[in-house]
């Protein structure tokens, strides 16, 4: 089927995400939409799915304009979606996800599960997918239930098909597995829209290459173009790819974890006999697919989780299930996995935001009252040094951007004197420019003699900045090898396969 | 571009993690307690004479024996059972296991029938109107929780069942009083239930009210203007409009003269048989229907219920106004179901019950029943034993139901996950 969007014009308040957009994808064609971070492809995808109104511009199938009131529509039309957050219901079997929506019923009015059991096992069959109709979604790897959501898609006889941003959460493998899936779709005649912030997939697996900036398309690319002609289309300038850093001078070893363990509420070990070591001057990378412990394990370092066991030693000073307080008094800096839910308190000021940890006394309280001047001063200070894009220190953190966000929680962290710097997911969700600014500010933490922990599940990252590569998966570290490890080993590690040599530590 | 198609051979896994048991010490110091407690009433108030338990009616078919127990040894026994109990869910925490449920089962029973012995010292009890009364007094809290449930479900957090309740006793009362048609005022305390639903589902779904608010607000709305016609307009024309003719009891042939379990269940009103079908209904209607797939998936997930094409705020608005006709229902229980005028404030708290019950049975209806069923045997409980002459206050006998209310929803629930969307308005954009 030909999809074809004119003109699609979408405003949120004077913010406009997508402005007059064109784009054709013809039967059978794989089109990458290749964009920032808030460049506007999701809200087009939305538009297109009639989860968005568009504010203008047409959406046509084969030639013939269609409305979409609503998701029901767009499906009809023969539209199907893999949304980035899977549209899953986490309680419910595979058979159910599959047939919500569009319900068979046997006599007197009762879900009529064998059937959709059946079209579960023939999609799955034919795609070689090995998907148990029964089993609860909640209980499969995001992988399976990505799986899952395609074979949504296609009972439905999806003849379109979004996928928005589909390998944020996958392994290399899995990503793999993902483009032969494609393909394979592409050969029965779907058209696949491929949303993505990778160079590296779209190069692989595209057609077509649509490159979309601040909410314009900025221009079509073949397959063939370089990633760093790709970067800069997305970007708007020329961007350096890699992160420019020395060799590392190491110190003593200043953080100890030995056998560390942390158990859920419902006695799952999400963090399961772990024990590394980091020294001083040496950023040792954190990979894995997200929800294999990482989380877990940096909570942990901060005293954020309730049930640990093991020990956690920062230069000799005992912090196992220490308070939060002490710990940050023991100089450890943390920057959460999610901003905007741990690191920030969007409704404060960026000045408010930057004095959060620093409540208790001298020198932004004193006598139990803020001292705004000494505040100020330190405020603005701080937004020049970290490159904050703001129109002043009293804007609330909430209207800046994401990378501006960022910038702000490392602002605070980096600004008290660390012995240990804890970095999650330090650049998700950041543009580009600002992921260029971050990482060089953790490398010069580093080399400050600083230790610090980065997690990450981007690759790029991980390779990016680690001096040592740890690989976590289901709770546990498949390894931990230098930083120089190719891609693919790193990438079977993910999927929980042991190097094949010694691993080096 | 290569048009190989790559070999996917993901293997079906599951994602599991090693796990380990998280121990509770909560289950065997509850135990200490209650043995404990027992201990205090056979050391410090020991009670001379036998225990009587009926198990028939005069009017049964089939009489069954009284049973007869000397108190104190009856006591005694029962603490060392308890005892023995205590000290084996100790032990299994101490190995790290867990406590079974049918152990606190047990252990309920155990100490109920001790202090039950106890309290009748000299006396009998009347076990079938013990149980029949327990299942009368759980009747409005068994519709309220099925409405919770639903709300809940849903996504609509629904704390008005309170005013729903209400709302209910009073239509029904005026409605009936003046046809002199019971049933009419069924249909007309379901309307008026659901009118105060609608009202809470306009205000949580179209107007992002927070819904705990709403749900206040409107069972003080409720209670206020109840509380307003009863004194200007129904108390002045009370022969008119506050003289409910009351269902009849209907025995259900056979099935009546089971014993014990007869004279409980089946010599009922319409409205105690319409709940029994109500339950059943929500619970197959929850788990075996499209209605009950795409409402869970509206409580649990919206936006992918939302994706598949499912009108979330209108599949939440119909379903919070059902939820209000079924409390509403529930309602008439206070009036024309047990053929009593209307009062002020009559309902008395039986929503909030209703409301730690649905939490207490883990949002399932047929757990919700039981839990409102343990309810209605703990204030029915106190009924019988002030009526016996049993040596403990009434006051203190009247806090019953509500302790045993903490003490199930703080205590025993454990790890529950409610309906992940529920009490969150649905914002698109």
């Amino acid at each position: 089927m030909k999809l074809e969007l004119r003109g699609i014009t979408k405003r949120f308040g004077s913010l406009v995400a997508n402005d007059h957009i064109d784009l054709t994808v013809e039967a059978g064609e794989i089109h990458c939409l290749l964009g920032e971070n808030g460049a506007g492809k999701s809200t087009l995808m939305n538009v297109l799915y009639g989860l968005y109104q568009a504010d203008d511009g047409q959406v046509l199938l084969d030639d013939q304009v269609q409305q979409f009131a609503g998701p029901g529509d767009a499906m009809a039309a023969g539209i199907g979606m893999v949304h980035q957050h899977f549209m899953l219901i986490p309680v419910f079997t595979v058979a159910e996800n599959v047939m919500l929506g569009h319900e068979s019923t046997r006599a007197g009015g009762l879900l009529d599960l064998p059937t959709a059991r059946a079209k579960v096992r023939e999609i799955s069959e034919r795609f070689g997918f090995h998907v148990d109709p029964d089993a609860l979604v909640d209980d499969l790897p995001v992988g399976v239930q990505q799986r899952v959501e395609i074979i949504k898609a296609l009972s439905r006889d999806a003849r379109v098909l979004v996928f928005d941003e589909p390998t944020a959460v996958l392994t290399p493998q899995e990503t793999d597995e993902l483009m032969g899936i494609m393909r394979q779709l592409k050969e029965t005649g779907t058209s696949i829209v491929f949303i993505t912030h990778k160079l590296r997939e779209v190069r692989e697996v595209a057609d077509r290459i649509t490159v979309i900036r601040l909410g314009k398309v900025v221009g079509e690319a073949a397959p063939t173009a370089t990633n760093a002609e790709l970067a800069s289309l997305m970007v708007g300038r020329a961007v350096e790819l890699t992160v420019q850093k020395e060799e590392p001078s190491l110190g003593d070893p200043a953080l100890i974890v030995e056998g560390l363990t942390v158990i859920d509420p419902i006695g799952q070990l999400v963090v399961n006999d772990v024990s590394f070591t980091v020294r001083r001057g040496e950023i040792l990378a954190v990979a894995g697919v997200q929800g294999n412990g990482q989380t877990e394990l940096t909570e942990a370092l901060l005293g954020l989780q309730p049930r640990v066991e093991g020990s956690i030693n920062l230069d000799g000073t005992e912090l196992t299930s220490a308070s939060v307080r002490r710990i940050l008094d023991a100089g450890v800096g943390f920057v959460p996995e999610d901003r905007t839910e741990d690191g920030l308190v969007g409704e404060f000021t960026i000045a408010e935001n930057l004095m959060l940890d620093r409540s208790g006394g001298a020198p932004f309280v004193r006598a139990g009252n803020i001292q705004r001047g000494a505040l100020a001063d330190f405020a603005r200070e701080k937004v020049k040094e970290f490159d904050v894009r703001t129109q002043g220190i009293d804007s609330k953190v909430r209207q800046l951007s994401g990378g501006n966000q960022q910038k702000v929680v490392l602002a605070r962290e980096l600004s008290r004197d660390l012995r240990l710097l804890v970095a999650a997911q330090p650049t998700r969700g950041v543009d580009v420019g600002s992921i260029e600014f971050i990482h060089k500010r953790i490398v010069e933490t580093r080399d400050a003699g600083v230790p610090v922990l980065v997690v990450s599940t981007e690759l790029d990252e991980v390779v990016a900045l680690a001096d040592r590569i740890m690989v976590m998966y289901r709770g546990r570290i498949v390894g931990i090898v230098p930083g120089d490890t190719p891609r693919d080993v790193l990438g079977l590690m993910m999927a929980g396969e042991h190097p094949a040599e010694g691993a080096a530590a | 571009m290569s048009a190989t198609v790559q070999q996917p051979a993901p293997s079906p896994e599951i994602v599991t993690l090693d796990t380990t048991v998280v121990t509770s010490w909560k289950a065997p110091i509850a135990f200490a307690i209650f043995t404990v407690l027992a201990l205090a009433l056979a050391v410090f108030a020991p009670q001379e004479g036998d225990t009587t338990f009926r198990l028939s009616t005069q009017s049964d078919l089939i009489q069954l024996s009284e049973i007869t127990v000397p108190t104190m040894p009856a006591l005694w026994t029962t603490i060392v059972l308890l005892a023995i109990a205590t000290a084996y869910s100790a032990v299994l925490v101490s190995s790290k296991r867990r406590v079974p449920l049918w152990l606190i089962v047990v252990f309920a029973v155990l100490f109920m029938f001790g202090f039950l012995t106890w309290a009748a010292s000299g006396a009998a009890i009347p076990v079938i109107g013990l149980l029949f009364g327990s299942l009368s007094l759980a009747v409005p809290l068994i519709y309220g929780s099925l409405a919770g449930v639903i709300g809940e479900r849903v996504g609509v957090i629904n704390i008005a069942i309170e005013g729903q309740l209400l709302a209910g006793a009073f239509t029904a009362a005026v409605v009936a009083s003046l046809t002199d048609q019971p049933l009419l005022g069924l249909l007309a305390a379901m309307v008026a239930g659901m009118l105060v639903g609608m009202v809470l589902a306009v205000f949580s779904i179209k107007y992002f009210v927070d819904q705990v608010i709403v749900g206040v607000v409107l069972n003080v709305l409720v209670i206020g203007l109840t509380s307003f016609f009863f004194s200007q307009v129904l108390a002045p024309n009370a022969s008119l409009l506050n003289t409910p003719p009351r269902f009849e009891r209907l025995p259900i042939p056979v099935l009546s003269e089971i014993p014990i379990i007869g004279p409980v269940l089946f010599r009922q009103t319409l409205v105690v048989y319409l709940m029994y079908v109500a339950v059943a209904l929500v619970y197959v209607g929850l788990f075996h229907t499209k209605w009950g797939l795409r409402l869970r998936a509206v409580g649990e997930h919206p936006q992918a219920a939302d994706t598949v094409g499912i009108k979330v705020n209108r599949t939440r608005f119909w379903n919070v106004a059902l939820a209000g006709a079924i409390a509403g229902l529930g309602g008439t229980f206070f009036t024309i179901g047990s053929g009593i005028a209307f009062n002020k404030e009559m309902t008395a708290g039986a929503g909030f019950i209703a409301l730690a019950a649905v939490i207490f049975g883990q949002w399932d209806p047929i757990k919700a029943t039981l839990a409102a069923l343990l309810f209605g045997f703990a204030s029915n409980l106190q009924n019988t034993l002030s009526v016996i002459g049993s040596p403990v206050p009434s006051e203190f006998m009247l806090m019953l139901p509500y302790v045993v209310t903490i003490f199930a929803v703080a205590g025993l629930v454990g790890k529950v996950r409610g309906p992940a969307a529920a009490g969150k308005p649905y914002i698109k954009s």
